[in-house]
């Protein structure tokens, strides 16, 4: 329970940080990109795409190299002692950033919503936590809500429709953002998903641990997105993507399965996930 | 009442198998979800509200001891009277002795969840005395002689036919042969069968979704009206009622009022809102002789100062476990207990122990609606994620995921060593994808593999392909 008065003191804290970012913001803003395992190991184009679309839209982007995990997977499994660890060595990695841009609600939603309340106890890293999660966010909002991206002169012939994956939705409330660009994508039409904030079932370690109640979720998910006719999937979390597409392919369904980067940064000439050479 | 919350898992394969089931599971999307977002649409100030119920309920928990002594004080100032019990075991034990002082022979029972919870119909039975259900939902599954599967829906999971097919065989006394084909057919019978009942029964439980402490007012809503006539024919009243119930106010209990309706069924207010403040005053033309409230604790005080105080905010409107795509997977007896659903998931291990319900807090995609739509704004993931944290702290991880945690956080705070194993991954598993582009089986992966193909990956890392795009160490700009 938080004291009496506390809820001031706070609030006067994050003035101060929030004029420290806009004094620090320059120009060309500085972004440190999460690229986030699953991107790193499954899907580089995505990773790739993020860098297209943040310089497109006037930023300066780095990688650090010594970025591994968000550590949502131990957080989420209860050991909150290595979660530390591990946003300790993400916090350190991405400190000299004006942003930090993940393309993944989720990973966003862990440092922007979940860093600070790890180091509640330690109040020295609960402030550089705090002072990190206020310039992090999820790619299509960084473009749309802080650069003010409009489009990003892609093209794409086909029609898509769009998983709202939950993370970013509730958490970081992504919603109109990827569909404001993609509106803008040439040639491009959505047909929505329904029941596209319904979780498809992903839920990491959730998907191993229960695999047949996850299987129960993301068939239903893959029969309403096959019911939608759309040729392609999107969403913004490859977690769900991986989900998604694995069970559309089971289905032998012939949705073809991407991120949403993928197609805002016109990177759509490899084979789709879980697709082969053509 | 016996939990099997320990066998959540099989209790879920059972239920992912039963074809009925699942079919009336399918109809949740477009009855509760739409109908409370219709409802929620048309009362601007819904948000505003639940931060008022959240208040509420907030410094009420602050003050718990202050509101139920004046509870009490204004229940005994009407003429009624508190027993506050302990545990189950006292809680059916006040109401056995009640029923014996009125020398009861049959009860009429209103719905309550807080009676599931302290086993009473069986001990009621045990002693001889014969509980009747008079909620048609509950009823139905008296007479089928099973557990509620959704606290505001019991017979949820129960198809007409099932309906049909229980009062054929329960209701012995009417022709075989009647038409039960409609609807109509089915609650006319029922309402024929329980109306000389509500007239024979010598006590009348009912739950309460509110204590009123300014004026020691207990209220139920219903949409039946059997609640009014279990709790007013009866010669006595027993109100059983967990103590997180209380509000200060009846202006308090308006407030939060106009959000359970709402967020329950998406009516903007039940059919039936029924105060009741002690047993019939002198110049009344009915009301029972007698009012009791049995305040039960059963575990609640104990979360008081933790972190699952909050939980405790909970009206048990049910719209945690409306939106939760693992209750519409798997429905309500799956969890093993009375309560199911999100807030079950972290109510059950509150009152009966993580060793006996570590599944639930752990069956969760931590999706997240559930606190979305959750009146009192009750953080239910978060306090899903302390029950895996006590589970972990203890050593009750199972041994398959702390090992998977413990290689996996080794690696991911050594950079180096990350970077070299996953671009060992990314070539693995892109060798093994093959030019399908995915995987099929994999043995160490069987639980992603054993239900959905593993998307391979694209072959070297982003790092790797990075660096070698030429970003260097130092010079690592894009």
């Amino acid at each position: 329970m938080p004291r009496a008065g506390s809820g001031e003191a706070v609030s006067i804290r994050k003035r101060e940080w929030e004029s420290a970012v806009s004094v620090s913001v320059k120009a060309r803003p500085r972004v440190g990109l999460f690229v986030t395992c699953l991107v790193d190991l499954f899907r580089p184009t995505v990773g790739f795409a993020a860098i297209s679309l943040l310089e497109k839209a006037g930023c300066e982007v780095s990688v650090p190299e010594s970025q591994t995990c968000c550590g949502q997977p131990t957080f989420n499994s209860g050991d909150f002692r290595d979660s530390r660890d591990i946003a300790a060595n993400v916090i350190a990695a991405f400190e000299e950033f004006d942003y930090v841009v993940a393309p993944s609600g989720s990973c966003a939603g862990m440092i922007r919503e979940h860093y600070p309340e790890l180091f509640e106890d330690d109040p020295a890293m609960a402030h550089r936590a705090q002072h990190l999660a206020k310039r992090t966010y999820e790619l299509t909002s960084f473009l749309v809500d802080v650069m003010g991206l409009e489009k990003t002169g892609a093209a794409f012939d086909g029609t898509v429709t769009y998983h709202d994956s939950c993370s970013g939705l509730r958490e970081l409330e992504v919603k109109t953002q990827p569909r404001k660009l993609l509106n803008k994508v040439d040639g491009l039409k959505i047909t929505e998903l329904p029941g596209a904030e319904i979780c498809c079932g992903f839920g990491g370690t959730f998907c191993v641990k229960y695999p047949e109640i996850s299987d129960k979720m993301v068939t239903q998910k893959a029969e309403e997105i096959v019911a939608t006719g759309a040729d392609h999937l999107l969403a913004g979390d490859l977690g769900c993507l991986l989900n998604m597409g694995g069970k559309l392919k089971r289905l032998g369904a012939p949705t073809k399965v991407r991120h949403v980067a993928e197609v805002l940064a016109g990177m759509t000439d490899g084979p789709a996930i879980g697709e082969g050479e053509n | 009442m016996q939990a099997t919350s320990h066998s959540f898992k099989q209790n879920a394969h059972d239920a992912l198998a039963d074809a009925q089931l699942q079919k009336a599971l399918s109809k949740m999307r477009p009855g509760f979800q739409q109908k409370r977002a219709d409802v929620v649409a048309k009362l601007p100030e819904f948000e505003d509200l639940r931060d008022r119920g959240r208040d509420i309920k907030n410094h009420v928990l602050e003050h718990l001891d202050y509101y139920l002594e004046r509870f009490e004080e204004n229940v005994t100032r009407h003429g009624g009277k508190v027993h506050w019990c302990r545990n189950a075991e006292e809680a059916r034990r006040t109401i056995m002795e009640i029923c014996r002082s009125v020398d009861a022979k049959t009860v009429t029972k209103g719905k309550s969840m807080v009676a599931e919870e302290i086993g009473l119909n069986e001990y009621l039975e045990e002693h001889g005395v014969e509980p009747i259900e008079t909620d048609l939902g509950e009823y139905i599954i008296q007479l089928r002689n099973e557990p509620p599967s959704h606290i505001i829906a019991p017979a949820i999971h129960v198809n007409k036919e099932q309906v049909v097919e229980a009062f054929r065989a329960k209701h012995t006394d009417l022709p075989p042969n009647r038409p039960l084909e409609e609807v109509g057919d089915i609650t006319d019978e029922a309402r024929t069968q329980l109306r000389p009942k509500y007239f024979a029964a010598d006590v009348g439980i009912t739950g309460a979704n509110f204590l009123i402490a300014e004026t020691g007012s207990t209220v139920i809503v219903t949409n039946e009206g059997n609640g009014d006539l279990t709790q007013t024919l009866a010669k006595a009243h027993v109100v059983v009622a967990s103590l997180e119930k209380i509000v200060p106010t009846l202006e308090d209990a308006s407030s939060i009022l106009r959000l359970l309706a709402r967020s329950a069924t998406g009516q903007e207010f039940s059919v039936y809102t029924t105060f009741s403040s002690g047993p019939r005053r002198g110049a009344d033309l009915d009301g029972p002789e007698e009012f009791h409230v049995v305040l039960l604790d059963n575990g609640r005080s104990a979360m008081l100062g933790t972190e699952y105080q909050e939980m405790l905010r909970c009206i048990r409107c049910s719209a945690c476990m409306n939106h939760c795509p693992v209750y519409a997977a798997v429905g309500g007896h799956a969890y093993g207990w009375v309560y199911p659903g999100p807030m079950g998931a972290v109510l059950t291990p509150s009152l009966i122990g993580i060793d006996e319900a570590g599944h639930l807090p752990n069956a969760s995609t931590f999706c997240g609606r559930c606190e979305q739509v959750c009146p009192m704004r009750i953080p239910l993931p978060k306090m899903m994620r302390h029950y895996r944290a006590k589970e972990y702290r203890e050593g009750k991880t199972t041994p398959q995921v702390r090992t998977g945690l413990g290689l996996w956080s080794y690696f991911a705070k050594r950079p180096w060593l990350y970077r070299q194993s996953a671009k060992f991954g990314a070539a693995l598993l892109g060798f093994l994808g093959g030019r399908k582009g995915r995987i099929a089986t994999l043995p160490l992966a069987s639980g992603w593999t054993s239900v959905r193909d593993m998307p391979a990956p694209e072959g070297r890392t982003f790092q790797q392909l990075y660096r070698m795009s030429g970003h260097g160490k130092k010079g690592d700009r894009a």
